[in-house]
């Protein structure tokens, strides 16, 4: 079975113009919508306690949180979880210092009348610690990018390097943006997905520009832009192959995974999407706006660089 | 002579491969078998003597309650019921039948059999999120440990001054340093002699002059501050284990995090008040003069105790003794305890004591010499009792002799605890006496706590997303590139028998919810390198190359493209680790595990199928 035709050749670089502005548009939509709404961050990263229960007949809200307010937790926000048999509560971090961890304890104690439920999940973070996985997530994402300029930068030159890295925080920013967007919330898995994304959108770029280096060595006679476009086109089959497979399981765990996992698996999705087109478009399209040629990546040219893979 | 043919394996990498597959798809094994209901018995000084065994099973059969199987090994006796009521029953006649030293704990043991364990096998550990318990992070509170410490020092600096005949001074504390201000220069350089030499090693001493005049600043010096925070750590974790031990938990999980907190984790606890309750309270030591005129037993049995006595009971032995009414000395008098040898090279406890306890110390041992001296350990400890058929916990005050001694000589600043049984029993009596000293007010910064129904229901869901992934990617590739895309599965399972396996096998490993999520993305990811491979071959043939040629060619100039692939996908995991917390960290544990393991089955695996199919042919259709 073949979903492509053998000797495939699509203009990719010639509507690389028209790619760009979607881009351009998408990321100034995804920068606009962080600015105005802002993440909705989970308590992860803001501090809090959430309670999730679990009661054994379905059950309405406002009971719920008419309990709630009675118990002088007034700022508590409540919201059905996956089923209506689930109930979500939110607190902010508490105001008095003593309160802070036993405000579950309050919580569970306050529901006890509502019905006959169970305790399905408690998750409390301080607010330092919350400050502290802000900090470490973001920390995080920039040494993840530093590593993989230098490796890039050793392995391939110094333009595949930035090219790597444009597609790469241009997926961040997308994916990010798509949170922001949508309101979706943005927690501790997602953030590991976003890293995901970042290790998997960079696996189809490494994987093009594997081949435009080895164009450049053996293709003579061409300019660069003919060169990038056969090598997207020679490699656009396994592009799609490895997406549509990654796709299929995310799709799995998307469906059948549960509510915990679903930011997760929606970041990724959407993640492996624009990774995807990041690799042809905006990697490539930055090798070119940084006039890489074929001089560039000749092992003749310079004896002592060793960053030359393929000797054959 | 004909050249050795492109596409055939040595017989030595096929064992190899075939070597590593059933070696690690043995240790994935354990996982197969269901959990049973146990329970798990253990001592808390680290070692389960011989005798446990025999007055459990006693106890048991008194019961008419039958273990179905009976497992010895790290200093814990294991033992397995059919079912979770035969389980319950067993806890209470276990807990009734052993001293409170032994801990007996509810637990869930895995039923794979005997040869399986013998080989050291054992199933992967899971998480928290998936079998259920609580996750704590405690902060210690360091500014009161450091606060405290100087407030010794300042005490300890006063009566030391005293001692050496200086008049006229006068010792202020000021957040961490001490000030001591003398009439005059000459009485200031005395004082920081006598000050020198005792604490010199602990204090930094600097003099300032000023319009406050003759100034002495004192400051603990950073090595001492490191280790005073240190042993507040260490001490705080000892008396979370202890209190952790009570509740009966099995595997508790207590260990420093970072400089300043602990994580303490009790998979299957559920009262997550009375946890929070129990990690709060503090703990703190005594010593006493043992009544020596009157005899504990007589006491004991009569009830009558003679004035100006308590009667208490030895930790070890039970037996009773009587302790004079008036305390010696506190807790909060002990700066530091630390194990040691004493002169005869035997197991000691060095206790070092801040000024005020030193003065009033030695004031009473040398009133003492030639009597005994006990030391109470007083924690709060939990106890579980039946009200109206429901259990329930109350937190009780217990008060234990842990240590008799006679007193050799007039004891001052620093003395020794002798009569130990073994340096380990030293090193826990100076972790007991720290505990007791230094216990630093922890706050619980971070709590996760997942129920059990939760936790089963992320397995189930977790696995049902594995079968549903993989079985999507095997049929797509099967369709897609037929016996090259077969092969490809058959490397996939095995990729998936291998992260199983390897999970069992490496000790610290946890699978986690995003653990799960993590296989379930390295099976869409662990094909790449195939498809990789296949295009590639499909390439080779479109331009004219012969079958054997083209797999060998597609093969090898994949192979560079797949390593740079996959080690960037390995940094960004990597980072995950370092950077990621609980959870999160298992996502990158088995995302970095899947891909290592898929490099060794894409490439190595597939193309021992592809060769030993094809090898041989002269010139094959290839079905890719």
């Amino acid at each position: 079975m073949q979903l492509l035709k053998d000797k495939l050749n699509i203009d990719f670089m010639g509507k690389r113009k028209l790619a760009l502005t979607a881009s351009g548009v998408l990321i100034v939509i995804s920068i606009v919508a962080m600015a105005a709404r802002g993440l909705n961050l989970g308590i992860d990263f803001t501090g809090g306690t959430l309670v999730e229960v679990g009661y054994s007949d379905s059950v309405q809200l406002e009971p719920v949180r008419e309990a709630l307010l009675a118990s002088g937790l007034d700022d508590a926000i409540v919201q059905h979880f996956g089923t209506s048999r689930d109930v979500l509560i939110r607190l902010p971090v508490a105001e008095s210092d003593r309160d802070k961890a036993s405000l579950s304890n309050r919580v569970i104690r306050a529901l006890e009348p509502t019905g006959s439920l169970e305790v399905r999940r408690v998750e409390f973070v301080g607010p330092q610690v919350g400050g502290e996985l802000r900090d470490k997530g973001g920390l995080a994402m920039l040494y993840a990018l530093i590593g993989i300029l230098v490796y890039v930068a050793l392995r391939f030159e110094w333009r595949f390097s930035l090219g790597s890295v444009a597609a790469l925080v241009h997926d961040v920013v997308l994916v990010v943006g798509f949170f922001a967007l949508t309101q979706t919330e943005f927690d501790l898995t997602v953030l590991a997905a976003l890293l995901a994304v970042i290790g998997y959108s960079l696996n189809d770029t490494i994987v093009v520009f594997d081949r435009i280096r080895e164009n450049f060595r053996c293709i003579r006679k061409s300019t660069s832009e003919k060169v990038i476009n056969t090598s997207i086109n020679q490699t656009f089959s396994r592009t799609l192959m490895t997406s549509i497979t990654t796709l299929l399981v995310l799709i799995a765990l998307f469906l059948f995974g549960g509510e915990v996992i679903h930011a997760f698996s929606i970041a990724l999705i959407v993640g492996v999407l624009v990774g995807t087109y990041s690799s042809i478009y905006v990697a490539s399209t930055s090798l070119l706006a940084l006039n890489v040629s074929k001089e560039d990546l000749m092992p003749v040219e310079s004896a002592n660089r060793s960053d030359d893979g393929s000797q054959v | 002579m004909a050249a050795a043919p492109l596409n055939q394996y040595p017989l030595w990498k096929h064992l190899f491969i075939l070597a590593v597959i059933v070696i690690i798809g043995l240790y994935s094994l354990p996982n197969l078998y269901p959990s049973m209901p146990a329970i798990q018995v253990s001592h808390d000084s680290g070692v389960l003597d011989a005798a446990t065994p025999p007055v459990l099973r006693r106890a048991l059969q008194e019961k008419g309650i039958q273990a179905q199987s009976e497992d010895h090994g790290d200093n814990r006796l294991l033992l397995r019921f059919t079912d979770t009521e035969q389980q319950l029953q067993a806890f209470e006649a276990g807990k009734q039948a052993l001293d409170g030293r032994h801990v007996v704990a509810l637990n869930l043991a895995n039923s794979m059999p005997g040869w399986l364990r013998s080989i050291g096998a054992s199933p992967m550990n899971l998480g928290l999120d998936l079998r259920g318990g609580v996750h704590f992070l405690l902060q210690v509170d360091m500014k009161a440990a450091s606060a405290k410490a100087i407030n010794n020092y300042a005490a300890a600096v006063r009566v030391e001054l005293r001692e050496a005949k200086l008049r006229r001074f006068s010792v202020t504390q000021t957040g961490d340093e001490v000030k001591i201000r003398f009439r005059d220069a000459a009485s200031r350089d005395a004082g920081h002699e006598v000050l020198n030499k005792e604490y010199g090693t602990e204090l930094d001493f600097a003099e300032v002059d000023g319009n406050e005049g003759f100034l002495l600043v004192a400051t603990i010096n950073e090595e001492t501050m490191r280790e005073t925070q240190s042993l507040a750590i260490q001490q705080n974790i000892q008396t979370l284990r202890n209190r952790v031990n009570e509740l009966g938990v099995a595997e508790p999980v207590i260990q420093q995090q970072g400089a300043e907190r602990i994580v303490v984790q009790l998979p299957g606890v559920q009262d997550t008040a009375q946890a929070k309750e129990i990690l709060g309270a503090t703990a703190t030591v005594e010593f006493r003069m043992v009544n020596e005129q009157a005899d504990p037993f007589e006491a004991a049995e009569t009830g009558r105790i003679p004035t100006g006595s308590i009667l208490y009971y030895e930790r070890d032995s039970k037996s009773p003794i009587l302790l004079k009414r008036d305390v010696m000395l506190t807790g909060d008098s002990i700066i530091n305890a630390n194990s040691g040898f004493d002169e005869n090279g035997l197991p000691a406890v060095i206790i070092t004591l801040d000024g005020k306890g030193a003065a009033r110390f030695s004031k009473v041992t040398a009133e003492n010499i030639k009597k005994l001296m006990a030391v109470v350990f007083i924690d709060n400890k939990t106890v579980i009792f039946n009200q109206d058929g429901e259990q329930r916990r109350r937190t009780v005050k217990s008060e234990e002799v842990v240590s008799v001694a006679r007193i050799q000589e007039q004891l001052g600043k620093r003395f020794q605890i002798e009569g130990l049984d073994s340096t380990h029993e030293a090193l826990k009596l100076a972790l007991l006496l720290r505990a007791g000293a230094l216990a630093a007010p922890v706050e619980i910064v971070e709590e996760r706590t997942v129920g059990p129904s939760l936790g089963q229901q992320n397995i189930d869901l977790g696995k049902k997303s594995i079968i549903i992934g993989f079985i999507l990617v095997m049929i797509f590739m099967a369709l897609y590139y037929r016996l090259f895309g077969i092969a490809a599965d058959l490397a996939l399972a095995v990729n998936l028998v291998l992260i199983i396996g390897i999970m069992s096998l490496i000790p610290g490993a946890t699978l986690t919810l995003p653990g799960i999520a993590g296989i379930v993305l390295t099976v869409g990811m662990a094909v790449d390198a195939n498809v990789l491979i296949f295009e590639r071959i499909r390439e080779e043939l479109r331009n004219g190359n012969s079958p054997q040629a083209s797999i060998h060619a597609g093969y090898s100039k994949a192979l560079s493209t797949i390593a740079d692939a996959n080690v960037t996908t390995l940094i960004a995991a990597i980072v995950l680790f370092v950077f990621g917390t609980g959870p999160i960290k298992g996502f990158a544990v088995t995302l970095s595990i899947g891909i290592v393991c898929s490099m060794f089955t894409a490439i190595m695996g597939t193309r021992a199928l592809v060769n030993l199919y094809y090898g041989s042919q002269k010139s094959p259709r290839l079905a890719v």
